[in-house]
Parts: C-alpha cells; structure tokens; sequence
C-alpha cells in the first residue's frame, strides 16, 4: 500500500472542518476512524482583542510536513491534514486544524496528538497579544508543559 | 548571507532582515552571537538571553551552538515558539 501524503497548508484565511473531512474521506473505503482536532484563540477572561500570528514561510510548512509523514509511518494512517492559520485572529475564531484518518480509533487519536505535540513545540510560528484596552500585548511565552509533552512519545512502539 | 529574525527578537533589532557579510572569524553560531552583539545595543538587547534564542540554518532548527556556518545561507534566530 502505498503511503499516503501529508497535506499541509499555512494560510491567512479561515478553514471549513466539514469540507475538510469530506476532501479526506470521500470515495474511500478503507477509512474507519477521523480525529479532528481544532484550536481557537481565547479571550483570556475578556482582556484578548486578538493573537497576531507570525510564522517563518517555507521552514513552518517543511516542519510540519516532517511530523506528518512520521505520524503517518508510525501509525500507518489513511490520510493527515494539518491547516495552520498566520494574521490577525479574534477570540473564537480558528488558529489550527489536524485531521487524522486510520482504519481503526486509536491511531487516528494517537497521530492527531502527535502532530499537535510537535507543531506547538517544533514549527516556527509566534503570537503576539492585542489587548481590548488598547495596551500594546506582549509575545506569548512558550510553556514547558508543552516541550514536557513531546517525552511522551519517545520510545514508544506503536 | 542573509539573517532573518522573528517575534521579540525581531522588534528588538528593529528589523526582519538583513543581508550581511561575516568577517571570516564568525564561523559557527557561538561567535556569530558575539559578532551580532559588538553590533550595537539593539543586538545586545536581542541577544541578552543567548540561551533561549533558537537558531534554524538554512530552515532546519539546530541546538549545538559550536556548528559550522560554512555554506549556509540562511540563518534565522526566533524565540521558543508558541503556534498551534
């Protein structure tokens, strides 16, 4: 069977997750399982205008692309789509998409929390703040619950 | 070679990027931090906590700061990152 292609896109605009799973999974027989995962921006108790987001053009898309074909080797997944979004994001709007697709559940879940793992902590995008009372944000500090996240996956067959 | 700088570290410099020629001594990514700061105080200030600045040579992250520059030509620095 031949692999199947991770397909990632960075992009300014907005996804439709519905639309998304459908690309991944019509006409196929052999899927039995789609994860879906999607982060929105928060508001951060009302104090949040929106997160502005910077990314590193070609190195975001080539990171992300390289933990996607790892998930997708070692869990044997059916399909793999990764959507980041760059730009200006108000709270509740979409910041990132990954939609997993195996034969059976738990490698659907499993690659879908890899990839997550690794974007967050390996592919290089920043937010900034934009505050509602006009106050110039500050940058996001990296958390090390997120790098703690990634020992997860270490060593472990799948 | 060009440098390119992201988030803080960006604002600090005051500029995305930059064409520059190293002096044939900055040859791995250790002396082009002492380079970069002899630049002046907005380098300095990008550069006042070298540890957590990342360093990605021609778009692949790299940790040891003693590797080669020789043959890059392309060297970004960025803090931590914080997508997904």
């Amino acid at each position: 069977m031949t692999k199947a292609i991770p397909d990632i896109r960075i992009q300014a605009e907005d996804f439709d997750i519905s639309a998304e799973i459908s690309q991944l999974s019509e006409g196929r027989g052999d899927i039995g399982a789609v994860v879906t995962f999607s982060g929105l921006c928060r508001d951060e108790s009302g104090t949040l205008a929106a997160l502005e987001l910077e990314h590193y053009p070609g190195m975001a898309e080539a990171e992300i692309k390289h933990f996607a074909e790892q998930a997708i080797e070692r869990w044997d997944l059916c399909g793999l789509i990764a959507i980041h979004r760059y730009g200006k994001i108000k709270p509740g709007e979409n910041i990132v998409l990954v939609i997993a697709a195996s034969s059976h559940r738990q490698a659907a879940f499993d690659g879908a929390n890899f990839l997550m793992d690794f974007l967050k902590t390996h592919a290089p995008f920043w937010k900034k703040e934009h505050l509602n009372d006009g106050s110039a944000g500050e940058w996001v500090a990296a958390k090390d619950a997120d790098e703690d996240a990634l020992s997860k996956w270490d060593n472990r067959e799948s | 070679m060009k440098l390119i700088y992201f988030s803080w570290i960006r604002e600090r410099i005051g500029t995305g990027e930059e064409e520059v020629s190293l002096p044939e001594n900055v040859d791995t990514i250790a002396s082009l931090f002492e380079w970069l700061k002899s630049r002046g105080e907005e380098f300095e200030a990008a550069l006042e906590y070298p540890d957590v600045v990342r360093v990605a040579l021609d778009q692949e992250h790299v940790d040891d700061r003693q590797t080669s520059l020789t043959g890059v030509k392309e060297i970004a620095l960025f803090p931590p990152m914080t997508g997904g």
